[in-house]
């Protein structure tokens, strides 16, 4: 168990490494390095730079380095906390991105958590009424929430939100609550507008949970020692609680390595479309303003993210089912 | 239930008796068709999908405008109704429109249209309009429907410059329904080499392209197609931008697909009738064409049919950012670019429709995909 652990964290270092390398190469990729951008917009704002003073900045990005020393710079800084700076914002990175990583994260938590709760119980209605007038309306919605593009529903909510209530429900906060202060009326008004965003960006990852979970608990419930249990008169609920539902849930537990890149991935658009300050309209802003330094870091922290969640769940399905351990202890 | 059950008898016994001679004799590929034939939804959807790809290939022909062209005078039309009864209360059988007149609203400076009651004009079938070049071959003027000059049909309305968003929704159709198709081949070659290899090979390739595919899954993919689709040229052209679309698609998209090669590639290996075979000394070129690559390819077709959707939503989701396909091209993400605030979705909720193709053809890949999937193996009962 505890060589499997670090195991596992050894291989996190070498996916974060991997992660630094492709987050390099893909800001690399676009045509024209970031300077000319920066230089032909000072020149907008009317500023004249000779070539000297162009030189200088090329030197202090070190845009004269071939492209594995430049990466060295790069990853070097990063260690040590400096992210570069943002053309856009003229502001360092490292100070504009932290309260929108960690809204971030905050939201695809609890997508996460709404898609648990949503998907758990259905998945077990669904799979104990099979054929049923529930199992099939259940399935029906599913699959409709598979095929709803994100942002489309955000819209159709918002949209329905405004047409029957009049309500506004762009972005987390009401333009009055923006800025302000914590309070109880600024909590009450985050609560109104967390709904929507949650439940989007939720609803892609439920139906596939619930299409998982029905047909590992439908395999189980066919099993022997369901039918054992159920010959010596174990009450209904216990049986299904006590063994098939816990094994079933194994693959749920699995899945949150798929759920959370997919949770932050949907919750990208979601949060462009909805306008919440979150680090997807960020990123997407970045990218259209060709803001490198600060596309770079929200590329590489939101998949850090991601790469954490996804070995989190490795370690917490070792833990929790006991079948795997025997397997690695047998090889 | 006493109905259900009596279904449930009847589709068993249908199925024993199919178990006659003719079921012995056929080939695998005609017992895959029967099975398939027999789940409905997935028959209903191969129906569905057939119809959305010929609104692609035959775009021209069933537009009744031109896609481009600007309808000044019914800018943000609501789409036309369609009548059977007219204001006498006589029943036509051939379904009418009433002409749209404009009217400024001078407190909100909204356009509202009404219906002008003494202006009728009915649908007409395989009308002359606009001459065309049918597949690129064929020179006509048919269009599917359309109304007597001077009234124009809209029936999905227009959107802000006046232009007709059924004619335009159809042509879309061609880059949506192709970049799916074209991302999911390429995807297709990529991860059946690479599977392919890993499988093959096994041993330390097989442990490296592995890892190499699960970091690539743990990437975030959008932000990672944002990135990538905003990285190319902005001077390219748009057959240019379709094309890095597709790819900046199949390069994240193949990894699903590699795995699923490797995982039955490797499942196929240890297969018993692989084993018969090689005991009753057939050549391994033998082999892999008369039994792998047969029982690979009705599990491919599976995989490809699922990958589609992902591939669609994608572009969908690229483009309605202003990332993906760049107009005067059109895709369906292309037309969602109108319905982005709440504004005008709430002045012309009909700029959605295009969406509801995406989510029709989306659904329908899916079930497509579950029936093929309970096809593939025929002989599963």
């Amino acid at each position: 168990m505890k060589s499997y652990v670090l195991q596992r964290l050894v291989y996190l270092v070498f996916l974060l490494w991997m992660v630094s390398v492709v987050t390099f190469v893909v800001i690399q990729l676009p045509p024209g390095d970031y300077l000319s951008t920066y230089i032909s917009r000072l020149e907008q704002a009317g500023e004249d730079l000779s070539d000297e003073e162009v030189d200088n900045l090329r030197r202090q990005y070190g845009l004269d380095l071939p492209i594995f020393l430049r990466y060295f710079k790069w990853i070097g800084q990063v260690v040590n906390g400096d992210f570069g700076f943002s053309f856009d914002w003229q502001q360092p990175v490292r100070d504009i991105i932290g309260e929108r990583l960690a809204l971030t994260f905050t939201i695809a938590i609890l997508s996460a958590l709404f898609t648990y709760a949503v998907a758990i119980p259905i998945g077990i209605y669904s799979a104990t009424h099979q054929y049923s007038l529930g199992d099939y309306v259940v399935s029906i919605i599913g699959f409709i929430g598979l095929a709803i593009p994100n942002f489309m529903l955000a819209l159709m909510l918002l949209y329905s939100a405004w047409s029957s209530y009049e309500l506004n429900l762009m972005g987390l906060f009401s333009p009055e609550f923006v800025s302000a202060p914590w309070s109880l009326a600024r909590i009450g008004d985050l609560l109104l507008h967390l709904p929507i965003p949650i439940v989007v960006i939720g609803t892609g990852g439920t139906a596939g949970l619930i299409r998982v979970l029905r047909g590992t608990l439908l395999d189980e419930l066919n099993k022997q020692y369901v039918i054992t249990a159920r010959s010596k008169g174990v009450g209904e609920v216990k049986l299904l609680f006590k063994y098939p539902v816990r094994v079933a849930l194994n693959p749920i537990i699995s899945s949150l390595a798929w759920l959370f890149p997919s949770l932050i991935s949907g919750g990208t658009i979601t949060a462009i479309v909805l306008g919440l300050p979150t680090a997807g309209p960020m990123l997407y802003r970045a990218l259209i303003t060709q803001d490198t330094f600060l596309t770079a870091t929200l590329l590489m922290f939101v998949t850090i993210l991601t790469v954490i969640g996804t070995t989190v769940s490795d370690i917490l399905l070792v833990v929790v089912d006991p079948r795997i351990r025997m397997e690695r202890a047998a090889s | 239930m006493l109905q259900r059950l009596g279904i449930r008898r009847g589709e068993s016994q249908s199925a024993t008796t199919q178990f006659d001679e003719s079921y012995y004799l056929a080939s695998q590929w005609q017992l895959v068709w029967r099975k398939f034939r027999r789940h409905r939804l997935a028959m209903f959807s191969l129906v569905v999908i057939a119809f959305l790809y010929s609104f692609a290939l035959f775009a021209e022909f069933y537009s009744i405008n031109d896609h481009q062209q600007r309808h000044v005078k019914y800018a943000k039309a609501p789409p036309h109704t369609l009548y059977f009864v007219d204001e006498e209360g006589a029943f036509h059988i051939i379904p009418f429109i009433y002409e749209l007149k404009q009217e400024l609203d001078m407190d909100t400076l909204q356009r509202n249209y009404t219906e002008i009651k003494s202006k009728r004009y009915s649908l007409k079938f395989f009308v002359e309009g606009k001459p065309y070049r049918l597949l690129g071959l064929i020179d006509t003027n048919i269009h599917l429907v359309g109304v007597d000059e001077p009234a124009v049909y809209f029936p999905f309305g227009t959107d802000e410059l006046g232009r007709d968003l059924f004619s335009r929704t159809m042509h879309a159709a061609r880059i949506s329904l192709s970049i799916g198709f074209l991302g999911v081949v390429i995807s297709f070659c990529l991860g059946c080499l690479i599977g392919g290899i890993s499988g093959y090979f096994g041993g330390t390739v097989d442990l490296v392209i592995q890892r190499v595919i699960e970091f690539i899954i743990s990437i975030p993919q959008i932000p990672l197609w944002m990135a990538l689709a905003a990285a190319l040229p902005p001077q390219w052209s748009s057959i240019q931008v379709y094309f890095g679309i597709t790819i900046v698609l199949a390069t994240i998209g193949w990894t699903t697909l590699a795995r699923a090669v490797r995982g039955k590639l490797l499942e196929l290996r240890e297969a018993d009738f692989v084993m018969a075979a090689r005991i009753s000394n057939m050549g391994d070129f033998d082999i892999i064409i008369k039994h792998l690559l047969p029982s690979f390819a009705s599990f491919l077709i599976v995989v490809l049919s699922l990958s589609v959707p992902g591939m669609i939503l994608a572009e969908t989701a690229l483009s309605f950012l202003e990332i993906g396909i760049r107009p005067p091209a059109v895709s369906w993400g292309v037309l969602l670019q109108d319905a982005q605030n709440i504004r005008s979705l709430s002045q012309s909720p009909w700029l959605l429709i295009p969406g509801l193709f995406v989510i029709v053809t989306v659904l329908a890949f899916n079930f497509l995909g579950d029936g093929l999937r309970d096809a593939a193996d025929p002989y599963k009962q």
